[in-house]
C-alpha cells in the first residue's frame, strides 16, 4: 500500500513528457555544431555525472539530464535552464565518456544555441563586450598598466580592435551581442 | 609570448616570475605583437569566434615565424586545439580561413604551442632545470594542481596523463621539494563557473584546500591564473564562509624555481601573493 503510494506521488510529481514540447529537429542542429555530432550515442550511463566536479557540489547540475533532454528535442526546456551554464569545461566527461560522446562539447553546442535564441548570462555579455572594445577578456586599467613599466615589464601590446571587430562580426556574434541577451 | 587576459589583468607576480626563470634557463621571450583573448571564453557563446580569435593569434605568431609561450593554460589549451584541428582537418581551416579574410589573414599551420610547463620538461629539460637549482628546497613538501586545460581533453590536447599528472611534479622535484600525492588531485578548481555561481567555485576549491592540509603540505603550487586567483585570492573568503583555517600559501611554480635559483621573495613578488607565504621563504 505505502509503495503504491510512493508510485503515485512520483507520477504526479513528475507529469509525463508532452508530445507538443518535442522538436524532433533539435538533435540535427546539435549535430551541425562541432562537438555536437555525437551526442545521440550517449546511451545514458552516467559516468559524466558521476564523475563531474561540479555535479558533486550542485544539487541540481547533472549532465546526464541535459543530454537526455537535448536527445529528447526538449528544445525550449533545455535551452532555457540555468543548468546549461554551470559546466565548467573542465573536459573531465570528455575523456571518461565510454560511448566517446563528448559531453562538454555537447553542451557547449547546446550554449551556442541557446545563445542564438537570446539566452546570454550577463558574465559571458561582459566578456564579449571587452573583447570586441579590447581584444581581451577584460579592460585593464590604466594603474595595472603603470605598475607593469614600473616592476620593468615590457608594455602589453595594442590590439588592432578594429580588425578584431570585424571579425566578431563576419562570424555574426557581433549582432548576437548587440542584441543582448537575457539574465 | 602570448601573455593572455587574466595574467596582466590580475596576476602579474606570475608574469614577473616567469620571465626571471626564464632568462636565467636562456629561453628568450618575443613579445607577440597585437594579439587578442584566446578565444576560449566565448566557446559558450559562439565556437566560430572562438577558433576565429584563435586563428587569429595564431596567424600573429607564423608572421612572427616563431612558436608561441603561454602562461595560461587555458590560453595554451585553446591555441593548441584550434591549431591541431586546423592543421588536420581541412574543412574547418578553410571555413575559419574564410572568415579571416574578412582581416586579410590567412592561417598556414607553421608553428607550435606550448605552455611554459611544457617548454620546461620537454625543451629545458629536467637536467637543466636541476642544474640551474642553487638552494634545493629540501625542507619543503608541497601539493601541486595543474589546471584543467592544459591536460584535458586528452584526444585534443596531448600532453602529459590527465588522470595521473606526473610533469608538474617532477618539475616540483627538481626544485628539491617534495610533492605529495593527495586525494583528487586532477579535479578542477571550478573557476570557469566562478561569473555564474559563487558558492560552487569555493565549495570545490574548499575540498581541495582540504585534502592539501590533510596530507600537511606546506604550499600549493600552480601553473594557472585562474587557479591562482581560486586558491590565493579566495582563500580568506573561504575561510570565512566555511569557517576554517587554511593560511596555505599559494606560489606560481616559477617563484618556487626561483626561489631555488636563488633569487629573492622580492624579485619574484612574492608580497603580492594574498596569503602570505614567509613561511615557505623561512624554510628555504
Amino acid at each position: 500500500m505505502t509503495a503504491e503510494k510512493e508510485e503515485n506521488k512520483t507520477t504526479e510529481a513528475k507529469p509525463a513528457l508532452k508530445i507538443s514540447e518535442i522538436n524532433l529537429q533539435f538533435k540535427n542542429e546539435v549535430k551541425k555544431i562541432p562537438g555536437g555530432e555525437r551526442m545521440m550515442l550517449c546511451f545514458q550511463c552516467g559516468t559524466c555525472t558521476a564523475d563531474c566536479p561540479i555535479a558533486r557540489f550542485s544539487e541540481t547540475y547533472r549532465p546526464r539530464q541535459l543530454l537526455r533532454m537535448a536527445q529528447l528535442g526538449l528544445k525550449d526546456k533545455v535551452l532555457s535552464s540555468d543548468q546549461l551554464w554551470l559546466c565548467a569545461a573542465c573536459y573531465t566527461c570528455v575523456d571518461h565518456c565510454p560511448q566517446d560522446v563528448e559531453i562538454s562539447s555537447v553542451i557547449r553546442a547546446l550554449k551556442n544555441i541557446a545563445v542564438r535564441e537570446g539566452y546570454m548570462p550577463s558574465a559571458l555579455k561582459e566578456l564579449g563586450g571587452a573583447i570586441m572594445e579590447t581584444g581581451l577578456a577584460y579592460k585593464i586599467p590604466e594603474l595595472r598598466l603603470k605598475k607593469r613599466s614600473e616592476a620593468g615589464l615590457p608594455p602589453l601590446p595594442k590590439a588592432d580592435v578594429e580588425s578584431i571587430a570585424k571579425l566578431i562580426n563576419r562570424t555574426g556574434f557581433g549582432k548576437l551581442l548587440e542584441k543582448g541577451g537575457s539574465s | 609570448m602570448f601573455l593572455g587576459c587574466a595574467i596582466p589583468y590580475r596576476v602579474s607576480s606570475y608574469e614577473l616570475s616567469a620571465r626571471k626563470i626564464a632568462a636565467k634557463l636562456g629561453i628568450e621571450l618575443v613579445e607577440m605583437p597585437d594579439y587578442n583573448c584566446c578565444g576560449l571564453p566565448l566557446d559558450p557563446a559562439s565556437h566560430d569566434v572562438m577558433l576565429t580569435l584563435a586563428a587569429r593569434n595564431l596567424c600573429q605568431a607564423e608572421k612572427l615565424g616563431l612558436n608561441v609561450i603561454t602562461l595560461c593554460p587555458g590560453c595554451a589549451g585553446t591555441l593548441r586545439k584550434v591549431n591541431k584541428l586546423l592543421k588536420e582537418d581541412k574543412h574547418e581551416r578553410e571555413r575559419v580561413n574564410g572568415f579571416l579574410k574578412e582581416a586579410g589573414l590567412e592561417y598556414k599551420g607553421t608553428i607550435e604551442v606550448k605552455h611554459l610547463m611544457q617548454v620546461l620538461a620537454e625543451d629545458v629539460g629536467l637536467e637543466r632545470i636541476k642544474e640551474a637549482v642553487k638552494k634545493p628546497l629540501s625542507n619543503l613538501s608541497v601539493a601541486e594542481h595543474m589546471g584543467c586545460h592544459i591536460v584535458r581533453p586528452q584526444k585534443h590536447i596531448g600532453f602529459d596523463d590527465p588522470e595521473n599528472p606526473e610533469i608538474l611534479k617532477s618539475l616540483i622535484e627538481a626544485t628539491g621539494a617534495r610533492c605529495l600525492d593527495y586525494m583528487d588531485e586532477a579535479e578542477c578548481c571550478g573557476a570557469p563557473v566562478a561569473g555564474i555561481n559563487d558558492r560552487i567555485p569555493l565549495a570545490l576549491t574548499r575540498d581541495k584546500l582540504s585534502h592539501m592540509k590533510a596530507v600537511n603540505a606546506q604550499a600549493v603550487i600552480t601553473v594557472c591564473p585562474f587557479c591562482h586567483m581560486m586558491f590565493d585570492t579566495n582563500q580568506m573568503r573561504i575561510e570565512r564562509m566555511f569557517n576554517e583555517t587554511y593560511g596555505m600559501p599559494v606560489l606560481h611554480y616559477p617563484q618556487l624555481l626561483g626561489l631555488a635559483m636563488g633569487f629573492t621573495p622580492e624579485e619574484l613578488a612574492l608580497k603580492e601573493l594574498r596569503v602570505d607565504a614567509s613561511k615557505v621563504v623561512a624554510l628555504v
